[in-house]
C-alpha cells in the first residue's frame, strides 16, 4: 500500500450510501460498507461504524427506510432500502457532484501559462 | 422539507432513547458478527477474525456516540446530564444547599419586593387609558395648604373654557372629611365617606363604571335630584357585590339618593389622589352651589393628543393670571397662577428619589449575597477539587467543567428565587392592605410580569457573578497537586485564602456602606419624631361629631358648650374641645392682615391656615399659649370678633410688638377681630415642613363657618376604653350621630410620618440583612482558615503556644480583614451619602455619631463571628490534629 488511503469529505458519505442502496437494493449496514470498500478498490479510509451515524441521518430525512429482516446465512439484521425522495435527492447530489468533479478536474489540468 | 422532518424525527428521538440504543447495539452486534464470519471465511483464526473485525469496524463507543448525537439532541442531553448531577451533588450537601439557596432567597426576594414597589410607583403607568395625557394643575406656591391646590368652580370652568391645549378639564371637591357622610338605614346611622366630583370627573380619566352609568349633564344642575357612584369595595361590603343595587335608593344623611353606577375595582381614588384616604361613593359636585365657597376644587385635565406639558403650561401661565375668583365679584382678583404636573409626576414625583435609594440598597443586598455565594462556593471547590481533578483526568473538557458548576449555581439561584419570589409575594400583598401607609397607588401593589422577568433577570445575572469565579478556579486547578493526597498545594491555597479575603472584605465594605446610609435615615427618622410639634399627640384622641344647629351661630353655641361639659363629666377625660380641622389632616387657608393693609401697595401676605375651634380646644389638643387668652363662649362679637394667631403671624405682621390687642383682618376688610392670643406654632401638615401662618376663630361667631366638627379629648386612660361611654353621650345630645371611628391624635402624627417611616424600615432592615451576611461571610472565611491550619496550630501548641495566644492570633486576623473593610467603607459612605442628602432631616450626610456608631457595630459584629472559630481553633487537640491527615 504505497498511497496512504482517501479521507472522506464532509457529506460524501451520504451520498454513498444512497448511491449503493440504489445500485444493489435493500441492503444491512455491514453489507453496505463492505460494498463501499469494495467499490472504491479498497482507496476510502472507513471505519466501518461511522456508517450508523450516516444512516440514521438519512432515514430522519426519509430518504431511506429501514426494516429487520433475516441475513442470507440467517442472521437477523436490519435492513436499509432508498426511498422514492431518497433516489430524488441522489440524482440531485450525483449531478452537483458530477459537475464538481468536472470543474475541479478541468482547474486541476490547468498548465503554466506559455508552456506547451 | 427534510430539514423540518429530521427536526421533528430528533425531537422524537430524543424522549425515545432506551429501545433506540437496544436497536442499535443489536445492529452493531449482527454487524460485527457478519464480519468475523466473513473474515473465518476467508481463513483466519476466529481471534485473528475478531480483532480485525473489530479494527475495521473502528470504535465501537465513538460510533454509538455519533450515532446518537446524528439522531438526537446532544445539547439538551448533556444539560439534562449536567442538571442530574447537580441535583445529585446539590443533594447529597444539604446543608450548604439549604444555606445557599435561603441566602439567595433573601436577597433575590428583597429584589423582587423593591422593583415591585418600584414598578408600581415609577414605572408602570397609572391605572387609566393614555394616562401619560393626565396632568394635576394647582397654584406654584402651595404654602397655603390644600386651599392653595384648589380654585374656585368659577375659575375651573372659565379656564375650561378658554384652554386650547386640554380637552377636558375636570376637578374633585377637596374638602371631604373622611366619615364625612351618615349612611341611614336599618339601625345605627353609619359613617362613610363621600366625594363630590365635577360631572366630567370619569370619563375625563378614563374610568367607566362597570355596572350603570355615569353622571349625567342634568344631575349636575341645581335642584337635580341626587345620585351616587359606589367604589367597588364599597358595593362589595356594603351591598354583597349586588348588582341589582343599580336604581335603588338609599338615605345619605337625610336626603334620598339614587345609585346610578359601580366603579371597577381598578379605580381606587385614594391611592391616586389621596394616599391612605378611602373614598366610599361618588357624587356630583352641583358647581353652581359651589360659586361662593372659595377655592374648593382640585384640578384634573387631559391634554388634547399631542399637545406637551410644557405647551399647556405657557397657555396656562397667560390664561391663569386673568381668571376671576368669583364671576359675581370680578374686582376680588383671582390672584391665580398655576403648575402642570403630569398625574404620574404629582403621584410619586416626590418618592422618586427615596424609591432609588432603596433600588441601590436591594442591589448592595443581592451583590452582598452573590459575593457571600461565591464564598461559600470557593470553600466547597477546595473540598471538591479532588473530584474535578479526577473528572478532568478521565477527559472531562474545561468548558465542560465551567458549564457543570454554572448550572449548578443556575439550579441553586433559580430555586432561590422561586423561594424568593414567595417571600416577595408575602411582603407584597401584606403591603398592599397596609392602608395606614400614606404612600400612593400601594393598593395596586402586585407582582406582574415584569417583576417575573426581572426575577428571572437577576438570577441568571447572580448566578454568573457569584458562580463565574469559583467555576474558573476549579477548572483551572493544577491536576497533579488536586489529586495528590495533601490537597492543595501550599502555594495555591494561599492564593485561595486571598480570594475569599478579598470577598469577604468587599462584603464588610457593601454592608458598612448599606449600615451608614439605613444609620443616617434612622437618626433623621428619630429627629422627626424629636420635633417640637406645637401640641401634644400623646394622651389625645378626636372624633368627628355631628349635631344640628340650623345654622344658628347662638345655637350652635349652646349644644357644642352641652357637647364638652357632658364629656368632660366621663370619668378619666381631663378635657375636651372642639375643632373644624384637625393638625395633619385636612386644611384650609383664609388671610388675615394687620387693619387698613393696603394690598397693593404694602405687597400680598400668605395665605393663612384656620382653624375654628371652641374654648378648651387648645388646651385639649395639647398647644401652649405663650401670650393673651384662650377663647370664650362670650368672643361672639360680630363687629369686632376675637383670633387667636400663631407666633409666625405674630412675628411677621407685628415684629417686635405686643402682637396681643391688636386688629386684624379676616379675609378681607369686612370682618375685624381683636387678637386675643398667640400660640406656639404647630407642624400643620407633618413634622418635616416649617409651619406655616396659622389663626384660631371662635366656633360660635356668627361671621366665622366652621367646616364640620371634631371633638378631641385629652386623657390619661387607653381612648379606646372611652370610647363606648363618649358615644353614649353623644348619642345622648345627638341620636343622628354616627359611629365614628376614636382615633388617637398620634395616628394622624404617624400617617404623616409614614412614607418615612416606611423607607426607614425598609433600608433598616436591608442594612441588618448585609450585616447578617457579612458576618456569615467572615465566619465562614476564618472558620475555613482555622479548619485548614488545624496541622500548623496543632503544632504551635504542641511547641508551647498558649490557648489565648492562638485565640488572638486569630482575632487579629478578623480584625485585619474587618478593619479594612470598614474604612473602605466609610470612604466610600463618605462621599455616598450626599447622594441622600435630600432624604434626611435635620442630619448632616457625614454625621459623626452615625459614622462611629455603625463602625462599632460592624467591628463588634465582625468579633464575634470571628470569635466562635478562635474559640474552636484554641480547643484543638496537639494530638488529635497531628495524628489526622
Amino acid at each position: 500500500m504505497g498511497e496512504s488511503k482517501l479521507d472522506l469529505l464532509q457529506g460524501t458519505l451520504d451520498l454513498m450510501v444512497l448511491q449503493t442502496l440504489a445500485a444493489i437494493g435493500a441492503q444491512h449496514g455491514y453489507g453496505i460498507a463492505r460494498r463501499i470498500e469494495q467499490a472504491s478498490g479498497d482507496q476510502v479510509l472507513l471505519n466501518q461504524g461511522t456508517i450508523y451515524a450516516s444512516l440514521v441521518r438519512l432515514q430522519q430525512r426519509g430518504w431511506i427506510d429501514a426494516e429487520w429482516g433475516t441475513s442470507d446465512n440467517n442472521r437477523k439484521a436490519k435492513f436499509y432500502s432508498i426511498t422514492r425522495s431518497g433516489r430524488k435527492q441522489l440524482e440531485k447530489d450525483a449531478a452537483y457532484w458530477q459537475r464538481l468533479s468536472d470543474v475541479m478536474g478541468r482547474v486541476l489540468a490547468m498548465t503554466p501559462e506559455g508552456s506547451v | 422539507m427534510s430539514a423540518l422532518r429530521r427536526t421533528l424525527e430528533r425531537i422524537r428521538c430524543f424522549f425515545d432513547k432506551p429501545p433506540l440504543d437496544a436497536d442499535l447495539e443489536a445492529e452493531i452486534a449482527a454487524h460485527i458478527e457478519m464480519a468475523i464470519e466473513e473474515n473465518i471465511q476467508r481463513g483466519l483464526t476466529p481471534l485473528e477474525a475478531r480483532r480485525q473485525a473489530l479494527m475495521r469496524f473502528g470504535g465501537i463507543d465513538l460510533a454509538k456516540d455519533k450515532q446518537r448525537e446524528a439522531r438526537g439532541l446532544m445539547k439538551l442531553d448533556i444539560l439534562l446530564q449536567d442538571l442530574r448531577y447537580t441535583f445529585r451533588t446539590l443533594g447529597r450537601d444539604r446543608g450548604f444547599t439549604l444555606v445557599a439557596i435561603l441566602i439567595l432567597a433573601l436577597g433575590i426576594g428583597a429584589n423582587i419586593a423593591v422593583f415591585s414597589v418600584v414598578n408600581t410607583l415609577l414605572l408602570r403607568p397609572l391605572p387609566f387609558p393614555d394616562s401619560q395625557q393626565l396632568a394635576r394643575i394647582h397654584q406654584k406656591d402651595p404654602k397655603g395648604g390644600d386651599s392653595s391646590m384648589t380654585y374656585s368652580t368659577d375659575a375651573m370652568q372659565s379656564f375650561q373654557r378658554q384652554t386650547q391645549a386640554f380637552q377636558q378639564i375636570t376637578g374633585y371637591f377637596a374638602f371631604s372629611g373622611p366619615d364625612n357622610v351618615k349612611l341611614m338605614g336599618t339601625g345605627q346611622p353609619q359613617p362613610i365617606t363621600g366625594l363630590l366630583v365635577a360631572g366630567n370627573f370619569f370619563p375625563t380619566l378614563g374610568v367607566t363604571p362597570i355596572l350603570g352609568r355615569n353622571f349625567t349633564v342634568e344631575e349636575t344642575l341645581k335642584n337635580s335630584r341626587s345620585v351616587a357612584l359606589l367604589s367597588y369595595p364599597f358595593w362589595k361590603r356594603q351591598f354583597g357585590a349586588n348588582p341589582g343595587i343599580v336604581g335603588q335608593t338609599i338615605n345619605l344623611s337625610g336626603t334620598q339618593t339614587t345609585i346610578v353606577g359601580v366603579l371597577p375595582d381598578t379605580f381606587d381614588f385614594g391611592s391616586v389622589f389621596s394616599p391612605g384616604a378611602k373614598a366610599d361613593l361618588f357624587g356630583p359636585a352641583i358647581l353652581s352651589d359651589m360659586e361662593d365657597w372659595g377655592n374648593t376644587m382640585a384640578l384634573v385635565g387631559r391634554l388634547k393628543p399631542g399637545v406637551t406639558l410644557g405647551q399647556a403650561q405657557v397657555e396656562a401661565d397667560s390664561i391663569f393670571p386673568k381668571l376671576a375668583f368669583n364671576n359675581k365679584h370680578p374686582d376680588w382678583g383671582g390672584r391665580y397662577d398655576a403648575r402642570l404636573f403630569g398625574l404620574r409626576d404629582f403621584v410619586s414625583g416626590k418618592l422618586r428619589q427615596s424609591l432609588i435609594v432603596l433600588w441601590c440598597a436591594v442591589g448592595m443586598i443581592l451583590l452582598i449575597v452573590c459575593v457571600n455565594l461565591s464564598n461559600l462556593l470557593l470553600a466547597r471547590a477546595a473540598a471538591r477539587a479532588k473530584e474535578f481533578a479526577m473528572r478532568t483526568a478521565l477527559g472531562a473538557g474545561r468548558g465542560r467543567i465551567v458549564r457543570q458548576l454554572l448550572t449548578e449555581s443556575l439550579v441553586l439561584s433559580l430555586s432561590g428565587a422561586v423561594l424568593g419570589l414567595c417571600m416577595a409575594f408575602a411582603v407584597i400583598t401584606w403591603l398592599a392592605h397596609q392602608g395606614s401607609i400614606a404612600l400612593p397607588l400601594l393598593s395596586s401593589l402586585r407582582i406582574d410580569g415584569a417583576a417575573l422577568a426581572w426575577t428571572f433577570l437577576i438570577a441568571v445575572v447572580a448566578s454568573v457573578l457569584f458562580g463565574l469565579a469559583p467555576a474558573i478556579r476549579l477548572a483551572s486547578g493544577n491536576l497533579q497537586s488536586a489529586l495528590t493526597d495533601s490537597g492543595l498545594a501550599s502555594g495555591q491555597s494561599k492564593r485561595h485564602d486571598r480570594v475569599r479575603s478579598m470577598l469577604v472584605v468587599s462584603e464588610i465594605t457593601l454592608a458598612c456602606v448599606l449600615l451608614v446610609g439605613a444609620g443616617l435615615l434612622l437618626r433623621s427618622f428619630l429627629r422627626v419624631l424629636d420635633v417640637d410639634l406645637g401640641f401634644e399627640p400623646s394622651h389625645a384622641a378626636a372624633i368627628s361629631i355631628s349635631y344640628d344647629d340650623g345654622n344658628d351661630p347662638v345655637k350652635r353655641g349652646v349644644i357644642l358648650q352641652q357637647v364638652i361639659q357632658r364629656i368632660e363629666q366621663i370619668p378619666g377625660i381631663e378635657t375636651a374641645g372642639i375643632t373644624d380641622s384637625l393638625p395633619m389632616s385636612t386644611n384650609r387657608s383664609w388671610g388675615i392682615a394687620p387693619k387698613g393693609w393696603d394690598f397693593k401697595k404694602q405687597g400680598e401676605l400668605p395665605d393663612t391656615f384656620v382653624y375654628v375651634v371652641t374654648p378648651g380646644y387648645l388646651h385639649a389638643i395639647g398647644m401652649r399659649i405663650v401670650a393673651g387668652r384662650d377663647l370664650t363662649w362670650d368672643d361672639t362679637n360680630k363687629t369686632l370678633g376675637a383670633v387667636i394667631v400663631n407666633q409666625t403671624v405674630a412675628r411677621h405682621i407685628w415684629p417686635g410688638q405686643d402682637a396681643v390687642g391688636k386688629i386684624a383682618e379676616i379675609s378681607g376688610s369686612s370682618r375685624l377681630a381683636q387678637v386675643i392670643g398667640v400660640v406656639a406654632d404647630v407642624h400643620e401638615t407633618n413634622a418635616e415642613t416649617n409651619a406655616g401662618w396659622q389663626m384660631y376663630l371662635a366656633q360660635n361667631a356668627p361671621q366665622f363657618g366652621p367646616m364640620g366638627a371634631n371633638l378631641v379629648i385629652r386623657t390619661k386612660l387607653p381612648p379606646a376604653s372611652l370610647a363606648s361611654a363618649v358615644m353614649t353621650v353623644l348619642r345622648e345630645i345627638n341620636p343622628k350621630q354616627p359611629a365614628n371611628e376614636f382615633k388617637p391624635i398620634q395616628m394622624l402624627v404617624d400617617h404623616a410620618s409614614s412614607p418615612r417611616r416606611f423607607f426607614v424600615m425598609l433600608v433598616a432592615s436591608f442594612a441588618s440583612l448585609g450585616l447578617l451576611l457579612a458576618a456569615l461571610g467572615i465566619y465562614g472565611v476564618i472558620s475555613y482558615s482555622v479548619t485548614q491550619r488545624t496541622q500548623e496550630i496543632g503544632i504551635r501548641m504542641a511547641l508551647g503556644a498558649t490557648t489565648s495566644h492562638v485565640q488572638l492570633s486569630i482575632i487579629v486576623k478578623t480584625l485585619r480583614l474587618a478593619l479594612i473593610g470598614i474604612a473602605l467603607g466609610a470612604v466610600a459612605s463618605f462621599f455616598l451619602s450626599r447622594a441622600i442628602a435630600a432624604l434626611l432631616f435635620d442630619t448632616a450626610p457625614t454625621d459623626p455619631m452615625t459614622f462611629a456608631a455603625m463602625v462599632l457595630l460592624i467591628g463588634t459584629v465582625a468579633l464575634l463571628a470571628g470569635h466562635i472559630p478562635a474559640r474552636r481553633a484554641s480547643r484543638i487537640n496537639p494530638m488529635i490534629a497531628l495524628r489526622n491527615n
